[in-house]
């Protein structure tokens, strides 16, 4: 799929990059983001209304082959990257 | 009951487990290292507290596929015994053994103190010896102890009695006050749907002998022994 096993290293040199964002569901309190927003209202600026912290995983993969990359990636985002039952994600791969 | 006591990288309550099983309980008690796929015949399977691969991504994430997981995972659908303790339980919820998850605690403290905790279900093989609404002393220490499941989940432990202890005060009563970590329902323990899968957040093998203060923890073990010799009795 990405060109490159441990075994053999990469070919083609082709580089995609996977951006995944990570934040808790809106359902589930975050107490984090309660904290955070507390401490921007007390750096005197009440109009923000919610802050959800989150987590920002950057992926360098070997290949090119968007299609098969994103499929693949979607179940790691999926199993073990997020956990559906407290989190959303947000995948973004390109070339 | 031969026990089965698991070790990932980062656990630290399986010496305390393994010696509450061997010494206190008398139990034929065996560590299982994450990396083997062999459970070596055990009847119960603890997944000990701790801090597995540095509860890095979220507690008991990256624990979930290791390789002793997987036959883990046969044991319980086979209606195997397995009881998973702090980070054992955030384990056991990140492998869809048990359902929801547990979160950051609300006050985003890490919690460190015996608390009072109310058995609602005799039923589960951790509680069978103990008294319906009895309440137990059992120390709490977790950073992320706040059970979170969505309304229908939750609607499902409450009336399948998959409940197994709830955050009380010393009177038995559960409120917000008595809530340590901002839990749905102050849930401190639930079991599977079949009841062979049970977690948990406090450490009952930090208060299994007189001479630590409190053997309140004691029951659990007593319970799994109980429940095994009736269903070897059935068998």
């Amino acid at each position: 799929m990405c060109g490159r096993t441990p075994e053999s290293p990469c070919i083609n040199n082709a580089l995609m990059k996977a951006r995944i964002t990570i934040t808790p569901k809106k359902s589930i309190l975050d107490p984090q983001g309660e904290a955070v927003k507390q401490a921007i209202h007390h750096l005197d600026m009440p109009c923000v209304q919610e802050v959800r912290v989150g987590k920002y995983i950057e992926l360098d993969i070997d290949g090119s082959d968007l299609a098969k990359t994103q499929e693949k990636l979607e179940t790691i985002c999926r199993d073990l990257l997020s956990n559906p039952v407290v989190e959303d994600y947000r995948l973004d791969l390109q070339a | 009951m031969k026990v089965g006591i698991l070790q990932f990288p980062g656990s630290n309550c399986d010496q305390d487990m393994f010696h509450v099983c061997s010494q206190v309980m008398g139990l034929q008690t065996t560590y299982l290292w994450h990396k083997n796929t062999s459970l070596e015949s055990a009847d119960l399977i603890i997944l000990p507290g701790g801090f597995s691969y540095g509860d890095y991504l979220r507690c008991g994430a990256i624990a979930r596929f290791s390789p002793i997981m997987r036959s883990v995972i046969d044991h319980a659908k086979d209606g195997g015994l397995v009881l998973g303790v702090c980070n054992g339980f955030q384990i056991l919820c990140e492998s869809g053994l048990l359902p929801g998850a547990l979160v950051r605690n609300q006050n985003l403290k890490f919690i460190c103190k015996p608390i009072s905790v109310k058995v609602c279900n005799t039923n589960s093989p951790a509680t069978l010896l103990a008294k319906t609404d009895s309440v137990l002393t059992i120390p709490i220490a977790h950073g992320e102890g706040n059970y979170q499941a969505d309304d229908s989940t939750l609607a499902d432990l409450e009336t399948g009695g998959q409940v197994v202890l709830r955050y009380c005060d010393a009177s038995g009563t559960t409120s917000s006050i008595s809530n340590p970590n901002g839990s749905r329902n102050n849930i401190a323990g639930i079991c599977s749907a079949m009841g062979n899968v049970v977690g948990m957040m406090p450490h009952p093998e930090r208060c299994s002998e007189s001479a630590l203060g409190c053997s309140d923890g004691l029951v659990v073990f007593e319970s799994y022994l109980e429940c095994f010799s009736k269903s070897a009795a059935l068998a």
